[in-house]
């Protein structure tokens, strides 16, 4: 299969970034591409470093070396607050919920550029029909799948050029699982561009283009999902998923 | 298939945990019945209440910066006793140069020369304010023992160059005319200045949480103090935020210095400093950052130290310490705990 929209200029380019967690040395060269229009996977076992690989995008760990481009523009020591703004809807691994906040103030401080657009909300609701029920109830009071629906409708509460998404399905029951791959699949139909870090392997499959998958802090395969996906030994060889079985 | 959306049924609640939330609340009316069993007579109790409510809205005013300056960047600012100081001095000299408005027997040329003197020491204080988290909090965020030493520094100049320009005495004042004496209600004599007092800190209490509640700056300070990380990913500078607030925090703290002047009818270089003990007790009982908790704590702490100082005046020092001891048994993280993300 070839690799979809490889003409297109990436929306996101991570060059050898190298990040440090106080004195550890947790990135040692990212190598990524994002395209715009396409769902990109960012895959690899526990501990590897996709969580911290997205926080350094966002400004929240800083690359000591390396560069980071969206859009066109260098972000590498931009602002937290700056990146953002630049187009970006970031779903941490923890949700980062605020629980003493309402699901509507949730909501409310998410469109930060202004009030929540209606036909968005729309939007919204229909993919997470429980934020709606629970619009006025304080975000803390919500259950694990509730919380993580809130945090991807968080990031889709403004247009934004860029995703990044850490595992939206971590912890959850099938069933709510399905529904938040169907509504990344919606966002993706409307021609969003994604980076996904997710370990079900059922649900990578279906949503990614493009995969990137890493191992000890650094890229060590990059091509396209349904390469990777046809291709056992090769994921055996990348995630050691039967070292994880043994 | 969808996520179950139905809505929750509250059968199963017990009547107690219904109340459980209310209960720090309820402490109020509880500590105050209390007191109204304790004190003999009632004429006594009713002063007592208006004086310890009247103390704790003062308190409150000069605490609420303190606990979000300490929940929105986990900044300890034992300096915040030094715009207490600096605003009770800029107030109080405003209000001794307008003696003709506070001479005047007319309430309301009274509260003009009030709010003028208040204005004046707000602006003052969160001027200072300003340059304090510019030039002494900024270089140690992070840093707790760091913060403290050095706040504490800052709190130690500030007081040295007040005695520089005010000169070492304390300076004694009365209250303008129409705010002097006492009404009589059911038999007690309660002084009309607690009265405005107790108005006055009310209003910005219901102001704060007008703002907390329903204004996007609000909706920020509050997810800032839950997560500021996350505030930043969502695109809004924590850092100016946290400017605001702590200026916001430094103003109020000025105010209410003006207030407890006119309360104590004196004021000195180190009242800011001595009001720390009970500022510290205030906000570590209501939960750091918590505002509603600051009220509440302040309300509690007023109160019982005007029922002690009563019934048995050897205590009232320690009885606030106890007092805080008691909520921290029973809530180690103060009444109204603030989510932390981290
Ligand atoms: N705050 C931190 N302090 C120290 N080390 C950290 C910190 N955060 C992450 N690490 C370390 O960095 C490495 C990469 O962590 P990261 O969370 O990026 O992995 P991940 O690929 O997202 O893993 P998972 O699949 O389990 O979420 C791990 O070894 C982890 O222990
Ligand atoms: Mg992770």
């Amino acid at each position: 299969m070839s690799e979809p929209a490889p003409q297109k200029a990436p929306i996101l380019r991570i060059e050898g970034a190298c990040t440090n967690i106080a004195q550890y040395h947790i990135l040692q060269g990212v190598d990524l591409e994002v395209p715009a229009g396409a769902v990109t996977m960012l895959l690899g076992r526990n501990g590897v470093g996709k969580t911290t690989t997205l926080r350094t995008i966002m400004g929240l760990w800083r690359a000591h070396r390396g560069r980071i481009t969206f859009d066109g523009q260098e972000i590498t020591a931009l602002p937290t607050p700056a990146i953002s703004r630049a187009g970006i809807g970031f779903v941490p691994e923890d949700m980062g919920i605020f629980s003493d906040l309402t699901v509507e103030e949730n909501m409310t401080l998410a469109a930060a550029s202004g009030p929540l657009d209606s036909a968005r909300l729309d939007w919204i609701f229909a993919a997470f029909p429980p934020l709606k029920t629970f619009w006025k109830k304080e975000a803390g009071t919500l259950s694990g799948g509730q919380k993580q629906m809130l945090a991807i409708a968080r990031a889709m509460a403004e247009e934004r050029k860029l995703y990044l998404i850490d595992e939206p399905t971590k912890g959850l029951a099938p069933a709510i699982i399905a529904t938040m791959a169907g509504a990344l699949r919606d966002l993706k139909a409307q021609g969003a561009s994604i980076l996904l870090v997710e370990q079900n392997f059922g649900v990578a499959r279906m949503l990614g283009d493009t995969c990137a998958v890493m191992d000890d802090g650094r890229t060590v395969w990059t091509g396209a999902m349904a390469d990777l996906a046809d291709d056992t030994s090769l994921q055996e060889r990348l995630m050691g998923l039967s070292m994880e079985t043994a | 298939m969808s996520a179950p959306d139905h809505l929750p049924t509250m059968a199963q609640a017990s009547p107690w945990q219904r109340l459980e939330p209310h209960v720090p609340l309820l402490l109020i009316p509880v500590l105050a019945l209390l007191g109204f069993l304790l004190i003999p007579s009632t004429s006594s109790w009713l002063t007592l209440t208006v004086s310890g409510l009247a103390m704790g809205m003062m308190i409150f005013i000069m605490a609420s910066g303190m606990t979000l300056v300490f929940g929105l960047m986990d900044v300890i600012n034992f300096g915040h006793g030094a715009f207490i100081s600096v605003g009770a001095f800029v107030g109080v000299t405003v209000l001794l140069g307008l003696s003709g408005l506070t001479g005047a027997p007319s309430l309301w040329l009274n509260l003009l020369a009030v709010i003028l003197a208040i204005t004046a020491a707000a602006l003052a204080t969160g001027l200072l304010g300003l340059a304090f988290e510019k030039v002494i909090v900024q270089p140690v965020y992070g840093y707790h023992l760091k913060q403290i030493l050095v706040t504490m520094g800052g709190l130690i100049i500030v007081e040295q160059l007040i005695l520089v320009i005010w000169g070492p005495d304390e300076i004694f004042l009365t209250r303008p005319e129409a705010l002097k004496g006492a009404v009589t209600f059911a038999g007690a004599a309660i002084e009309k200045y607690r009265l405005v007092a107790v108005g006055f800190g009310l209003l910005l209490f219901l102001v704060m949480r007008w703002m907390l509640r329903s204004t996007r700056i609000g909706l920020i300070v509050r997810a800032g103090v839950e997560n500021g990380e996350m505030v930043e990913a969502l695109g809004y500078r924590l850092r100016l935020v946290f400017i605001g607030v702590f200026v916001a925090g430094s103003a109020l703290a000025g105010l209410g210095g003006v207030m407890w002047g006119l309360y104590q009818e004196v004021i000195t270089a180190h009242m800011g400093a001595n009001l720390m003990v009970m500022i510290f007790i205030v906000v570590i009982i209501g939960g750091l950052g918590s505002v509603e908790g600051c009220f509440i704590g302040a309300l509690l702490v007023g109160l019982m130290q005007n029922y002690v100082a009563f019934l048995e005046p050897k205590l009232a020092l320690i009885s606030n310490i106890g007092l805080m001891v008691a909520i921290l048994m029973w809530r180690p993280q103060g009444m109204m705990p603030v989510v932390k993300a981290k």
